[in-house]
């Protein structure tokens, strides 16, 4: 963790220790009214959204996580200099420009510039491929890297792949995010959604059971949001580094003392796109900074 | 529990840490209101582990969704069950054992997790490492139930009772 980061975390623990102790809050209403994201003064993100129809009953209105965190987290993610994601994304542009494998090619020899190349993409997956399986961004990075350039494939959970998907996300930022739920995803979003409302493990929880029922309430010091992807990448201060959606899907279900799903695995690709579909309207974050 | 009455009323001097006295997880008996009338393990609970019991995130980790003057002192609570600073003043020792052993009894599709249960669990865990369950084991032993629901009777308010 670098020195700003740690800042930031103490900061974040002082202001928990003044607000815990709250009385229980009422969930699914915005955590805080007329706050707005604009990134670096010119690129305004939308953080709360109408609920998409497939939510009626569950949810009438959605918000980023960005809401959810306290300010200075949040001047971080506004300011690209302040942003320690940065640097990844910036790693990831300079390996879509280079060369690698036995076909001679880069990402961008096909692609051309990222910027054109790659924008909207993260706003659409996880998607089904032309094969009818459903594929994370990953899967389609390591399918080109594979089988058009004659590369290794990228360690779905390890620095090159989430500086890519990082580089990637922020093709996307400021697009709504846009998953399709119907047609042939429809049985893996179906899937999805009994995912996310299974009480896994000893504690018998479900995502529903904290993003959904709980939501703006506190567990322990956090502040529990919706649970939404459209940040993702993020760039965790805890952590200092970024922190892929399966990385933090395994990591809430493990959290519930469950058996978790492998990074990487069937079941995980479903519970993202069916979270991703909880986010349809909100913004593509980029990459967000979280606590 | 029956057990142990037997035991005594046969004039076996009762022993606290004999095993077998115990009412396992799968014999606990709940009111139809979802309280637990007799203690667990007929020895009287220690409030004051029961505290360390609710603060520690490996055990109770009652201090994740409760708020409670017992453990203001403490930092990073939660709030998204209810106050207990004066929960002995709403409930009996039976239905606050009841809440501990499995509060779904009480409250129907709550999401306080049940503590001293070992069925309907969908690929329970080997603690926080994400791995399967290596055997079913409650949340907590029947002893460091009744230390927790020792701790809540002291949740008092003054002025009533
Ligand atoms: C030899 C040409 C080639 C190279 C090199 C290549 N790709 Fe691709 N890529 C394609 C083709 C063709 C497709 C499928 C058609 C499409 O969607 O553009 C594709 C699809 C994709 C998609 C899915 C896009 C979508 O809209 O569904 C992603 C993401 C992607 N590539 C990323 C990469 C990355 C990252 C690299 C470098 C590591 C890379 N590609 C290298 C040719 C290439
Ligand atoms: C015991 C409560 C709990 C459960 C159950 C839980 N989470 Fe979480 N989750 C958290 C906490 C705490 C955080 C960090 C604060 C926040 O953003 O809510 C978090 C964060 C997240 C985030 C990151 C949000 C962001 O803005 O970066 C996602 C995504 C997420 N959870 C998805 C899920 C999914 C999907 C499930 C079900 C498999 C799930 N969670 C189950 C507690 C939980
Ligand atoms: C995941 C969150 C969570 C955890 C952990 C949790 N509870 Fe609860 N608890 C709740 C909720 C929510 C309620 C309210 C019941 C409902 O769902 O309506 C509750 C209710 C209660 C009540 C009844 C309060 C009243 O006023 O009626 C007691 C007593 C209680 N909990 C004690 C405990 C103890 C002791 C522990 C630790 C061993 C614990 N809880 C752990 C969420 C939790």
């Amino acid at each position: 963790m670098n020195f700003r980061a740690r800042t930031a975390a103490g900061l974040a623990v002082a202001a928990l220790l003044a607000i815990a102790g709250a009385a229980r809050a009422e969930s699914n209403v915005d955590p805080n009214p007329g706050v707005e994201l604009v990134i670096n003064g010119d690129t305004p993100i939308t953080v709360r959204a109408k609920a998409p129809d497939y939510l009626e009953g569950h949810l009438d209105n959605i918000y980023s996580g960005w809401l959810y965190r306290i300010e200075s987290t949040r001047a971080m993610e506004a300011d690209d200099f302040e942003n320690p994601a940065i640097t990844f994304v910036e790693e990831g542009i300079d390996a879509w420009n280079t060369v690698e494998g036995t076909e001679g090619k880069s990402c961008a020899s096909c692609h051309g510039d990222i910027s054109e190349g790659m924008k909207g993409v993260r706003a659409r997956m996880p998607a089904v491929n032309e094969n009818g399986e459903l594929w994370s961004l990953e899967d389609y990075i390591n399918n080109c890297r594979v089988n058009r350039m004659g590369a290794e494939p990228y360690k779905w959970d390890k620095g090159p792949m989430k500086n890519m998907t990082a580089a990637i996300s922020m093709q996307s930022r400021g697009m709504p995010m846009n998953v399709a739920v119907d047609g042939p995803a429809a049985p893996f979003w179906e899937r999805g959604r009994d995912m996310y409302y299974t009480r896994y493990g000893l504690l018998q929880l479900s995502c529903a059971s904290c993003h959904e029922k709980n939501n703006n309430n506190y567990i322990r010091g956090d502040h529990l949001s919706q649970g939404q992807i459209v940040g993702f990448p993020t760039y965790r201060l805890k952590k200092g580094g970024l922190v892929s959606i399966h990385n933090r899907l395994k990591g809430c279900i493990r959290d519930t003392r469950a058996e978790t799903f492998p990074i990487g695995s069937q079941e995980l690709r479903e519970l993202e796109l069916y979270v991703a579909s909880r986010g349809n309207g909100l913004s593509v974050e980029g990459v967000a900074v979280r606590p | 529990m029956r057990k142990l009455f037997v035991l005594c009323t046969a004039g076996v001097v009762f022993i606290p840490s004999m095993l077998g006295a115990e009412t396992a997880p799968q014999d606990v008996v709940f009111t139809e209101h979802g309280a637990v009338e007799e203690s667990l393990t007929g020895v009287p609970g220690d409030p004051e582990n029961g505290l360390k019991i609710a603060t520690t995130k490996k055990k109770g980790n009652c201090m994740a969704c409760h708020t409670a003057k017992g453990w203001e002192h403490m930092p990073l609570h939660g709030n998204i069950g209810p106050n207990l600073s004066d929960v002995a003043n709403r409930h009996d020792e039976a239905e606050l054992r009841g809440i501990v052993v499995n509060a779904k009894h009480t409250f129907h599709d709550t999401v306080m997790p049940s503590f001293y249960n070992v069925d309907n669990l969908i690929r329970p865990g080997d603690g926080f490492t994400g791995k399967p369950a290596k055997e079913i084991k409650p949340l907590l032993s029947a002893q460091e139930v009744e230390d927790v629901v020792a701790l809540l009777k002291t949740f008092k308010e003054s002025g009533s009772e």
